[in-house]
């Protein structure tokens, strides 16, 4: 087939729907379709997620999916991982048993501004101060989605919410600098109109050893947009591409955002530091000595791996002399 | 068909075989270490800081990890994560962090994870009095958390029993896949007695239930109102999913009445089904008491002075302390209240678990409520005293 032949024609069979869908490996099908409004910028995240796990190569039973509360907080329910739906706000600390109890595991928590900075601000800077090995993603569309449109820590001043029908009188979180601040040791920052830089920032963020951070501005066609008059889907597209600049590195004091002005979008952090579980390990093995193994196996299970290895090596053994001696 | 429950000796490594002098707090993280747990999350608040402390310093020894994390929700949610990460987990705390942790049970008994709390009581409401003892979350462990559900407390009255029960505890969690507590007190947390832990051979530990059958058959949920569905971790290549919202068995949303009649049912039959497996109680003198002392944990050990004063003056009085407080030993109660004169019920708040004694009584016999505001055990005088009217 050339590259020029026609796009394959997907009938709208159902079946054939969720069997053919380039996204069919990552999602749970069955469950389509999602509750997302048209315009919202929940799902392009979502297909940078699965974007970037592609291209990073990584055993998908290996990654696990938390989310909290809200409509990102529906993401959970969406992928083909192991996927947690939590209580409101409690996302990440969910995550921390989870990778403290599976170290083997790579975690992600996808949520929203409400969910994430508000309800769990509190987990949300001490994850970032542990530095515990995540990956937090936080669909950042100023406002409640799942509850009609209220103000967020993340509304800009002088925004419409529901709960602030005369505009927000409130300052608003710069999450960059939040979670820099906190400790975070990967902080970048993009809009849903930029899918292939969350997609690299996606990678970026689940290669880095750490608690990293990733903010996309996106918009909540439904609610926020329609509430403050600033139009569909393509105009907060539009406002995206005209507003976003890219400052990789910026010093995070001054990535705020006010109301419809300018988004400093980028890789603001990208710092080493020991994870929480690296340090624990460190600092315990040089207190206790050697004999300290976090999970350590029980003797029972050491005496069957014992048992293993010396039947393995004798097999071993056999096959070295025969392709040796034959 | 797996063997269920799975029953293995404990882990040696766990097992601080010996005769100790152990205060209650200290004794509940023994128990845990020797049932298998080996996740902590907790934080700390008086009169239970000594179960996460001593946690804290055997953790390394035993190769597990302790976290103190920023609040009691984070703490409490850390555990229900660490359970889908595959490990037998526990935390414990008082009243005010108790309240805080209430959501988050909830979502325990949703998602069915197996796991152990303990409550060291002290006296509320509010942050009321830190270091001084009382019972006043029996109710709150069993109706605090929003929508219906069911879980399973047991109260010891011991060091001893805090380590026996810990044990228990787990071994109950793991077979009805539910949050067990521990409702124990800042008396018995705080008291120094002697405490035998056993060899481990002589420990029995129930496994979790793993699943082992093939992949795409995996369902996280079992809606049988018996004992729920075998258990995988995350990171097992199952790719499940689960929430708090109402689901189905393959732990998917499912928002319907229907949907919630399916669930509810099931996370409420398989312990009310069950409860007379789950329930233990200690009895004496019962076959022909007029009158009979019902209590729990430190009380009892009040209460039988109280018993003992009353038979010496030739009353009929038998006792029976409650070790498992939910689910409620109704049909012994029942039992009862059709052949005695009254039943007595001193307890360390202004009366609660009388209430239930009062509905399974159903007015059959008298019911007397020696009830307290909490801060101090009873003076065996006042049960005295309430035993005496009974016999009137």
């Amino acid at each position: 087939m050339s590259d020029l032949s026609p796009t394959p024609e997907y009938s709208l069979d159902d079946k054939d729907f969720r069997e053919q869908n380039p996204m069919a490996e990552f999602l749970r099908m069955e469950r389509m379709p999602h509750i997302w409004c048209p315009g919202c910028g929940i799902g392009t995240v979502v297909t940078s997620f699965a974007e970037a796990i592609k291209a990073g190569g990584y055993d998908m039973d290996k990654i696990a999916v938390v989310s909290g509360i809200g409509c990102t907080g529906r993401v959970a329910g969406y992928v083909k991982f192991d996927s947690f739906h939590t209580t409101h706000g409690r996302a990440i600390p969910f995550a921390t048993g989870l990778k403290l109890a599976n170290p083997e595991l790579k975690v992600v928590v996808i949520s929203g501004d409400g969910d994430l900075t508000s309800i769990g601000g509190n987990h949300l800077i001490h994850a970032a101060r542990r530095n515990m090995d995540m990956t937090v993603i936080c669909v950042n569309n100023f406002t409640y989605g799942m509850t009609g449109g209220q103000v967020t820590p993340t509304t800009p001043t002088s925004a419409n919410a529901s709960t602030t029908p005369y505009g927000n009188t409130e300052p608003a979180f710069s999450l960059p600098f939040l979670v820099d601040a906190a400790g975070a040791t990967y902080v970048a920052r993009w809009t849903s109109l930029h899918a292939r830089n969350i997609t690299k920032s996606i990678g970026e963020a689940m290669k880095h050893r750490g608690f990293s951070f990733i903010e996309v501005i996106s918009p909540c066609t439904t609610l926020y947009q329609r509430r403050n008059r600033l139009g569909d889907g393509v105009s907060a597209m539009e406002y995206y591409r005209e507003d976003g600049e890219i400052q990789h590195g910026a010093d995070t004091r001054t990535v705020d955002i006010g109301y419809q002005g300018k988004i400093a979008m980028g890789k603001f952090v990208d710092r080493p530091r020991d994870t929480y579980l690296d340090a624990v390990v460190k600092h315990l093995t040089s207190v206790i000595g050697d004999d300290y193994e976090l999970y350590g196996k029980t003797p029972m299970e050491k005496k069957a791996e014992e048992e293993a290895r010396k039947s393995a090596a004798g097999k071993g053994e056999s096959a070295d002399i025969c392709e040796d001696g034959c | 068909m797996a063997e269920f429950p799975k029953i293995v000796s404990a882990d040696p490594k766990g097992v601080l075989t010996g005769r100790h002098f152990m205060d209650g707090d200290h004794a509940l993280a023994e128990g845990a270490l020797a049932a298998g747990c080996r996740f902590f999350a907790g934080y700390p608040i008086t009169p239970s800081t000594e179960t996460a402390e001593r946690f804290a310093e055997r953790c390394p020894e035993v190769g597990g990890l302790f976290i103190q994390m920023e609040d009691e929700i984070a703490s409490i949610t850390a555990n229900v994560g660490a359970v889908w990460g595959g490990k037998k987990v526990m935390t414990v705390t008082s009243g005010p962090g108790f309240s805080l942790m209430m959501e988050t049970f909830g979502l325990a008994a949703m998602m069915e994870v197996p796991m152990v709390i303990a409550d060291v009581q002290r006296g509320g409401p509010s942050t009321g009095l830190p270091t001084l003892t009382a019972q006043q979350d029996m109710m709150q462990v069993r109706w605090g958390s929003h929508g219906d559900y069911r879980i399973i407390a047991l109260v010891p009255d011991s060091p001893q029993e805090c380590f026996d029960l810990a044990v228990e505890a787990f071994n109950l969690s793991e077979i009805y896949r539910v949050p067990v507590f521990i409702m124990t007190d800042e008396t018995v947390g705080h008291m120094h007695e002697k405490v035998v832990i056993p060899p481990a051979e002589e420990i029995k530990v129930v496994e979790r239930n793993w699943y082992t059958g093939p992949k795409e058959e995996y369902r996280p949920y079992k809606f049988d109102g018996k004992h729920g569905a075998p258990m995988v971790k995350a990171g097992d290549g199952y790719r499940f999913h689960s929430t708090g919202l109402t689901h189905d068995e393959r732990g998917y949303p499912a928002l319907t009445a229907e949907d919630n009649k399916k669930l509810l049912t099931h996370l409420i039959q398989k312990i009310d089904n069950n409860a007379d497996k789950i329930i233990r109680v200690e009895e004496s003198g019962l076959e022909d008491a007029d009158i009979v002392v019902v209590s729990y944990g430190i009380t009892s050990r009040i209460a039988i002075r109280a018993v003992q004063v009353a038979r010496e003056q030739g009353l009929k009085v038998g006792f029976l302390r409650l070790i498992t407080v939910w689910p409620f030993c109704e049909n012994k109660i029942r039992e009862l209240a059709g052949r005695v004169k009254a039943i007595v019920v001193p307890e360390l708040n202004y009366g609660q678990i009388v209430l239930e004694v009062e509905r399974a009584a159903a007015g059959k016999c008298k019911v007397i409520s020696v009830n307290s505001c909490g801060g101090a055990v009873h003076d065996p005088e006042e049960i005295l005293t309430a035993i005496m009217e009974g016999a009137k």
